[in-house]
Formats: C-alpha cells, structure tokens, sequence
C-alpha cells in the first residue's frame, strides 16, 4: 500500500477542523516529533485513514467516516501549533 | 459563496466543463467554470465528489493547473485505467457536464510570488500539475525570480503541457526534461531517473537557499527530497507532496 501525505486529507481535515489544517504543526504523542499536518504520512486505502507521523511512523491520527460523520482519533497527537 | 459558507467550512459546489483538452494519451485538462470561485494559489487543489444514481460517492483531489490569474479553473487529470474515478473524468465526461467541487485547499504546497526563490520545481508524470501552475503564476505576474523545472517523464509522448513548457523554456524559466523509459533518436535532453548527480548539477546552490517545490509519486519525492537534504538544502525549504492511486 503506497502512502502519501498530509496534502491527501486537506479537505477533509479542513471539513472536520473548520480551517486550514496542513500548515499546522502537531507533536507526536509517541515520539515527540514536530512536523506539519502536509508532512506526515498518510495512508488512505484502509477502512478509514491513518495519518502516521514522519519520523517514528507512529499512529498520530486517525478518521473514520460512519454515516455521514467523520469521527477523529487524536490521541496519538500530543498538540498542535498553529 | 464565501458569504454563504459555514465558518470556515468549504461548501461543495456545482462547476461545469467549459472545455476538454486532451495533453497526452492518458492525460486530459477539464477546463471548468465555477460560479463564485474565490480564487486560488498556486499549488493548491480541489476535491471532486462524483454521486452515482444509486447515491454512491466516490471522492478524489486533484491539483489545479491554472493559474490564479486565469479566468477558469482548469485540473488535469490522468487516467488510472483500474481507478474509479478518473477514467471517468478523463474518459467519459463531456463538455456542458457539471461536477461537484469543493476548494480551493491546501496552503502548504502552495508557491506565490512574494516568497521569491530561487525556485527548483522537480516533478514526476501529473506531479507536474501543481508546478503549471506556479509556473503560470510566475509568468503572469512577470516574476524575477529564477527558475529551474526538472521533470520526469517515461516517453516524450508523455510529457505533459509539452508545447506550453517549450514556449515557457529559455529567459528566467530553466526547463529540463528526462525520459525514464524511452527516448527517440536525437533526444538532447536527459534520460534515467532524477537521481542524486543529476540534482548536485542542476538544482541551485543551497547557500542561495533556493525553494524547492517536489511533487509526483511517493518512492520519486522520497528519493528527490532525501537527496536534496543530502546536497545540503534546508529540510524546511524543500515542500513535497505525493501522490497515488487511490
């Protein structure tokens, strides 16, 4: 499965987070990494997507859309910094 | 539209096919025309939403190639013949059609003028789309900044906007083309991968600090933007953007 990156999920992320997202920097709840939203790496083809982060490969996000309602997992995302 | 619009959230709405070009075999322009657009930066893209009668969607994104100074929206589009939604948009779609779009979006992989450069655009078959358009860009708000294009192409009958980056060529706009697969007799250009010689010779001198925009598929922007950091560019001024099938 060939991953992409952060660019792939600009729509959604700007959907579910009400603006631009992949300019945003988001630490790594893992690894403490700091990479923008654009840089991470992002899988597409599963049942939902999974956003992993660049340096440990980490899960640092995760959306899954049910019914209409894209439901978010963070916890693998320590903050974010605008 | 913007008036309309939800805070912050992006509204989809309805474009119609003004005119289809078709740019190599497998590759075509959708040139469409979208009441309200907002407007756009170069390198940003849009999502297309196709609904099936019996309600089923399918989503994709898809760069712009137009310029925010062109009048329409143009996206090129490669057909993926086991995908599920191009062979559609570059196979089926006809001129007067409309489609259901959402953006502009993204603001990381985006170039405009005020950021200067000197720019190295390096991209792989429709990873050149996104780079039209700052290219575009750049012409039309005559820039002075320098910039080299390397573009990696299997044949020359696949080169993209080939005739619009011949006339592009020569002045500030540096265009450099290899052929991976197959190159015809007399072919003066390069030939092979964009690999890590080819980047020491042809990308800028990293003190000038130059803005490297990569886009194309995952293994090219990888080995492209690995490469570069090696050469010694800034991490932080090599943009990258990946694409696949999806």
């Amino acid at each position: 499965m060939s991953a992409l990156d952060g660019n792939a999920i600009a729509g959604t992320l700007r959907d579910v987070f009400g603006s631009e997202m992949t300019t945003v920097a988001g630490a790594c709840a893992h690894c403490g990494a700091t990479h923008q939203l654009a840089e991470q790496t992002v899988y597409l083809r599963g049942p939902g997507t999974v956003v992993r982060c660049r340096s440990c490969e980490g899960i640092v996000m995760v959306l899954v859309e049910i019914r209409g309602c894209t439901c978010v997992d963070l916890r693998g995302m320590a903050g974010f910094h605008a | 539209m913007a008036g309309t619009a939800l805070r912050g959230r992006l509204s989809w709405a309805q474009a119609r096919v003004v005119e289809l070009l078709d740019e190599t075999e497998q590759v075509r322009s959708i040139v469409l025309e979208v009441p309200g657009w907002p407007g756009h930066r170069a390198g940003q893209h849009v999502d297309v939403r196709l609904t099936a009668e019996d309600g089923y969607q399918a989503q994709r994104s898809y760069s712009i190639a137009s310029a925010p100074e062109d009048v329409d929206v143009v996206l090129t589009v490669e057909r993926l013949d086991d995908g599920e939604v191009s062979p559609y948009l570059a196979g089926e779609l006809r001129v007067g059609d409309e489609l259901e779009l959402r953006g502009p979006i993204g603001g990381y992989f985006v170039w405009e003028y005020t950021l200067g450069g000197p720019l190295l655009l390096v991209g792989g078959g429709s990873g050149i789309v996104p780079l039209r358009a700052m290219l575009r860009h750049h012409s039309a708000v005559r820039s002075s900044v320098p910039v080299r294009l390397l573009y990696s192409a299997r044949t020359l009958g696949g080169v993209i906007y080939r005739d619009e980056l011949e006339r592009l060529g020569g002045g500030l706009i540096d265009v450099r083309i290899t052929l991976t697969r197959e190159h015809p007799d007399g072919w003066q250009g390069h030939t092979g991968r964009i690999d890590r010689s080819w980047l020491a010779d042809a990308s800028w001198p990293p003190e000038g600090r130059s803005l490297t925009y990569v886009c194309g598929p995952t293994g090219l922007v990888e080995s492209v933007a690995t490469a570069l950091v090696e050469l010694g560019h800034e991490p932080a001024r090599i943009k990258t953007e990946r694409f696949g099938p999806t």
